[in-house]
């Protein structure tokens, strides 16, 4: 059992007029097998909280804690959080010039698990999960994100999440830019990588479509930098039905 | 065909189009096809360091080859490949008539001048070399310079690779003369030791429907400067030149690539990749083509991209088109130079990748199309294996195992 728990988190970012604070005391725990839909309008800070987790060094941390198994992850490196078992899947995932998906994740499955992986089922491995999101083979031999289409790259961020097997995903928005075909393929990679690995789930969403792929436990509503309201999945429905006027009221 | 409409002479120059490249913005005060060629050092006043030839080259570090004096040493060359090759000695004035084009600076014109035998490497008309030539050329210290002559015959089809070791200041014309329909993949290797000084000039002829590619690498050296100057003996031809060069601290090496188009239906292709880092690094791209008028149904492209990864590295990047007539297929140019990506970095460590590592993957990659198209895989390894270990010099460095 894995779990991720975030305490009072308050971020920064630098701005032009001096530091600007996105995350105002953010309280929120993730367990495995735990499926959390973080829900908010835009510039909420949903995305800011994802990447603080993942220690972007555009956000600075200026209070509060987050622990993965009651390990700092705030006085880890990007990397080390990786390898502590934390996976971002990204909104706008970088191009590598030069770098083949295959290299790439060999590398990454290197890196995570402290060797390589045997050279016969990890052809196997990379080749059935590619299948399962409906990837053409010779799409392991471009470069990482160049010329990838917004489906073609959200599957290559599920290809990763199911090869590296993280402990808990952080999935930023993974459903923007996805026609309903590319949704399903893509949701069922998350679900599938969710029970293979008892993995916990923070999904970061504007839209409840996902939601019907991916079903969440807890929702939990974003506004102006910190959770305003907490529920089950009836609290998304409310919010298909209602939007999230109300609360952009009260703030 | 499609025709572009352009006036009938157009100069483009486009200095680096990022804040860290400091090339001024410059319009050629002449067009190429003025200047001065000739195999007579005599002919060239002795640059101060203003001309724009030279007006990146640090002249201090010259080791006296702009000085018209003989050689003192020469290279030891070590030959190995298929016997079809002919290496042969030969006075120049054997050599009249061939269409060996006259050099374009001072520095060469001292290497002709001087240089009275010349090294003649033929490969006959109509034989296809199956495997590559590889030349390993070694200097030990001194002034050495030499006229090498590397003729393809019609229909020949070769690839040579020339590998430059040891030390030394080095005055080097390199005469490359393609038959029709000849077929040429030529690798300069430069990977001198740190104090060697190497100002050369490669002139390639590409004959009619002939293809020549050439690739230079340049990795070693304190200061290297390399000019490649091609040009059409008929229409048809097809020149790619494709560069890489990784600059330490200290270290010039400086590219000068000009592109003569003068027959019509030819195509042109220039890629050059650089990495600096370290103090003072410094790296000059300098891409000129020129499109005479009646060079109609021109294809040309040339691209110059740097990839600073250290403070006080600096590269110039500075392609110019000339262009006389308005009947190509096509004609661009693109310089670009920037930082190492922060967001790659981030992208790469999110994954559980170590940040050197990380760096190590995206500078491989930035070097990656352009080794690939070296056609011995040895050579391919060999080079991966020395970026890594420029990396592996400074900041970059492979985590201890």
């Amino acid at each position: 059992m894995t779990v991720l728990e975030i305490r009072d988190l308050s971020v920064s970012v630098t701005t032009e007029d001096g530091p600007k604070e996105i995350l105002r005391g953010v309280n929120l725990t993730v367990r495995s097998g735990e499926t959390h839909a973080i829900m908010g309008p835009n510039g909420s800070g949903k995305s800011t909280l994802a990447y603080s987790i993942a220690g972007h060094p555009k956000y600075q941390v200026t209070g509060g804690s987050v622990t993965l198994d009651g390990q700092d992850v705030l006085a880890m490196s990007v990397d080390e959080r990786a390898r502590a078992g934390l996976f971002l899947a990204m909104q706008y995932p970088v191009e590598v010039p030069g770098v083949t998906v295959s290299n790439f994740l060999r590398t990454a499955k290197s890196a995570i698990d402290g060797q390589a992986p045997k050279l016969r089922t990890w052809v196997k491995d990379v080749r059935a999960a590619m299948d399962a999101l409906k990837m053409d083979p010779t799409f392991a031999e471009r470069n990482v994100n160049e010329g990838f289409s917004g489906g073609e790259k959200k599957r290559h961020e599920v290809l990763q999440l199911e090869l590296l097997r993280p402990k808990i995903a952080l999935l930023d928005e993974t459903d923007s830019g996805l026609d309903v075909d590319a949704l399903r393929v893509v949701s069922e990679g998350v679900n599938r990588a969710k029970v293979a690995n008892d993995m916990g789930i923070l999904l970061i969403t504007h839209y409840t479509r996902i939601l019907r792929y991916i079903e969440p436990d807890h929702v939990h509503v974003f506004v102006d930098g910190r959770i305003v309201e907490q529920g089950g999945p009836e609290l998304a429905d409310e919010l298909e039905a209602n939007g999230y006027d109300r609360y952009l009221a009260q703030a | 065909m499609p025709l572009l409409e352009r006036s009938s002479r157009l100069i483009t120059p486009l200095p680096g189009a990022s804040a860290h490249s400091h090339g001024m913005p410059f319009v050629p005060d002449q067009s190429r096809a003025e200047r001065r060629r000739s195999f007579q050092a005599a002919d060239f006043p002795r640059p101060s360091g203003r001309e724009e030839e030279w007006r990146f080259t640090p002249m201090n570090r010259l080791a006296g080859l702009l000085d018209d004096a003989p050689s003192e040493r020469s290279l030891e060359w070590e030959v190995t490949g298929p016997d079809a090759l002919r290496v042969s000695r030969m006075e120049r004035s054997a050599l009249e008539g061939w269409g060996i084009p006259a050099p374009g600076d001072l520095a060469a014109a001292i290497v002709t001048s001087q240089a009275a035998a010349v090294t003649v490497l033929e490969v006959p008309a109509g034989v296809e070399l199956t495997e590559p030539v590889r030349i390993r050329r070694t200097g030990s210290g001194g002034r050495t310079l030499s006229h090498v002559v590397l003729r393809v015959g019609a229909q020949a089809r070769a690839t040579v690779v020339l590998e430059q070791h040891g030390d030394t200041a080095y005055g080097e014309v390199l005469s490359v003369l393609t038959g029709d329909g000849a077929d040429l993949t030529l690798v300069s290797v430069q990977e001198w030791d740190a104090t060697a000084v190497h100002v050369g000039e490669h002139d390639v002829v590409i004959g009619r429907d002939a293809t020549v590619r050439h690739i230079a690498v340049t990795l070693g050296g304190s200061l290297v400067r390399l000019s490649t100057n091609a040009s059409y003996a008929g229409p048809g031809g097809s020149f790619d030149a494709s560069g890489v060069y990784f600059a330490d601290a200290g270290q010039h090496l400086e590219h000068r690539l000009f592109v003569d188009h003068e027959a019509p239906m030819c195509t042109s292709h220039v890629e050059y990749r650089g990495a600096l880092q370290g103090d003072s690094a410094r790296s000059v791209w300098v891409g000129d083509v020129l499109i005479r008028a009646r060079a109609e149904g021109t294809l040309t492209y040339e691209i110059n991209r740097n990839l600073v990864l250290t403070e006080g590295a600096q590269a110039d990047s500075v392609p110019n088109l000339e262009i006389e007539t308005g009947q190509i297929r096509g004609a661009g140019h693109a310089s670009a130079t920037g930082r190492f990506d922060d967001e790659q970095l981030f992208y790469l460590q999110a994954r559980g990748i170590p940040e050197q590592e990380a760096r190590r993957l995206v500078v491989r990659g930035f070097f990656a199309d352009i080794i690939a198209k070296i056609p011995v895989a040895e050579i391919q390894g060999h080079l991966t294996q020395a970026v890594e270990r420029e990396l592996a010099r400074t900041a970059y460095a492979a985590p201890e195992k």
